[in-house]
């Protein structure tokens, strides 16, 4: 296989955009990342993370609809689902049109448009994510799922409260520096402990929030990025994996095995390990996952991840700066586009190009898409070229 | 929405705990596939699960999901049946603030969720505190 780089990232800021539909939120980010490759180089393929085009807006062919908005229709052209990690699987598989040579150059694209219906019936779209015959039927939410991986991580990891709470802090704390992100303002542990629950021990601040989003970044042989611009970075590994949607059968549940399996191949690929990473993006979307999500890296053995937030080791200035987008906590969670964001927030870290965000001598990236309460991981890791 | 056939097709396993036992390893597991999830064997036989256990860990839900904001807060669980394998699941018959982690619970035939004009009711597991 060839070497991949990504040569340009467009996003969009997120929240909640009333006056944009789907495709607009998509074009905006789409024509970004184009306009910085000038006109030489055209997409040969759209490949577009998104989970719930058709629970929420009726469309299917959703590749096609798209690359007919920008004027793109005629190159292959489609979505890739992967609930909540649709946006990582969507960066995997532009990874491996490019790398086995099919593409000399494509678009992956993530975007999803959460804010325009009434609350009950996105929960019930997210909720698509866990099994329907045998947990959705029975009315779960997607928050619940992961509140009883909470309530057992507490219980049997003895991890405060507060921890979590700390987590959340953190990342509304360097979302202020984010332009892109939704929740731009700093909360207390006190904010996050008042909060609703949503579904205990699930707090409304341990939780992402509903958001508009869409995210887009060019991919190209190492080759010819070479020859569009010398700001690129280079996909040095890659990896994926699954675990049971149906949460009751995994061997244990305070394990993200998938995401283990996905860094293991990921790290192996970059010749890196868990100690060579500079800066992470890890899938926060609730506080519980942003913690076990530390550890599914092994940058915490199981169990002590809580202990990185107290000890102050995931903050901008320590030892792992995890998150200086704000998180999907802070800069939101438009699902299928979380994903494309967190390589393109990577991406912008190795190219110097993340402003007030910018990790002083990052060289190497790492970007955690999780899809279900930590069913399909993929894992992907950036250096410089 | 699920239809008529597809919730007539799996109402066995949902209304009475029916997994199967791997006679390959031994496993036993549920809900029913093809293959045996530790050892992968296709040599599997439906087995109906005992209908006693306890609760690994709940959840009590605020936010509902579309067509199900009638129970309020919903009781979810994960329960750990007397021979070892883990079901999720709902809780009923129970004060929310008498949930604990550990109860001993046994399962119910309950409504699981109601029906709609074109939607028949689905009816399924739930565990109540266990009567001795």
């Amino acid at each position: 296989m060839r070497r991949v780089a990504i040569v340009s990232a467009g996003m969009v800021k997120v929240g909640r955009h009333v006056d944009k539909s789907y495709k607009d939120l998509f074009a905006e980010a789409a024509l970004k990342a184009l306009d910085c490759i000038g006109n030489e180089v055209v997409p040969e393929a759209l490949i577009v993370g998104n989970q719930m085009s058709s629970s929420l807006f009726n469309q299917d062919s959703f590749g096609a609809i798209l690359a007919d908005y920008v004027g793109l229709t005629g190159i292959p052209a489609f979505k890739v689902e992967a609930a909540c990690g649709s946006g990582g699987a969507a960066v995997y598989t532009g990874y491996m049109a490019v790398a086995s040579g099919l593409h000399d150059c494509v678009m992956v694209a993530g975007v999803e448009k959460e804010t325009d219906h009434a609350t009950p019936k996105v929960t019930f779209a997210l909720g698509k994510a866990s099994d329907a015959d045998y947990e959705l039927i029975y009315g779960t939410s997607f928050v619940g799922l992961n509140a009883l991986i909470m309530r057992l991580y507490m219980e049997t990891y003895k991890a405060p409260r507060e921890a979590f709470a700390k987590f959340a802090v953190l990342m509304h704390e360097n979302a202020v520096n984010n332009p892109y992100a939704q929740m731009r303002y700093r909360i207390t542990v006190e904010d996050v402990l008042k909060s609703p629950v949503i579904a205990d021990p699930i707090r409304l601040l341990d939780s992402a929030p509903l958001s508009d989003g869409a995210a887009a970044i060019i991919m190209c042989s190492e080759e010819l990025a070479r020859k569009i611009t010398k700001d690129y970075s280079v996909i040095a590994g890659i990896g994926m994996g699954t675990d049971h949607v149906y949460i009751a059968s995994r061997r244990d549940l305070l394990s993200l095995s998938a995401s283990l399996k996905a860094a293991e191949k990921a790290y192996r690929m970059a010749s890196v390990g868990p100690k060579d990473i500079d800066v992470v993006e890890v899938h926060d979307a609730f506080t519980i996952m942003g913690i076990m999500a530390l550890e599914g890296l092994k940058l915490a053995k199981q169990g002590h991840g809580w202990k990185l937030v107290e000890e102050g080791v995931i903050a901008k200035d320590g030892d792992i700066p995890v998150n200086p987008s704000g998180g999907l906590k802070a800069r939101g969670h438009p699902v299928g586009a979380t994903g494309v964001y967190q390589v393109a927030e990577i991406h912008t870290q190795l190219t110097n190009q993340a402003g007030k965000m910018q990790v002083p001598n990052a060289n190497v990236g790492l970007a955690q898409s999780i899809g279900g309460a930590g069913t399909i991981i993929s894992v992907t890791i950036l250096k410089r070229p | 929405m699920s239809s008529p056939t597809h919730i007539t097709r799996l109402a066995p396993y949902r209304e009475k705990l029916i997994g199967q036992e791997c006679l390959t390893c031994g496993n036993i597991q549920y809900p029913p596939r093809k293959t045996c999830i530790r050892c992968g064997s296709r040599n599997l036989k439906l087995k109906e699960l005992p209908r006693y256990g306890k609760v690994v860990t709940y959840t009590l839900i605020y936010y509902l999901p579309e067509g199900y904001d009638y129970i309020k807060p919903k009781a979810i669980a994960i329960v750990e049946l007397a021979n070892g394998v883990r079901v999720f699941s709902e809780l009923t018959d129970v004060k929310p603030t008498d949930i604990k982690t550990g109860m001993e619970v046994e399962a119910v035939l309950r409504l699981i969720k109601k029906g709609g004009s074109n939607e028949p009711p689905i009816y399924g597991i739930k565990f109540r505190p266990r009567i001795r």
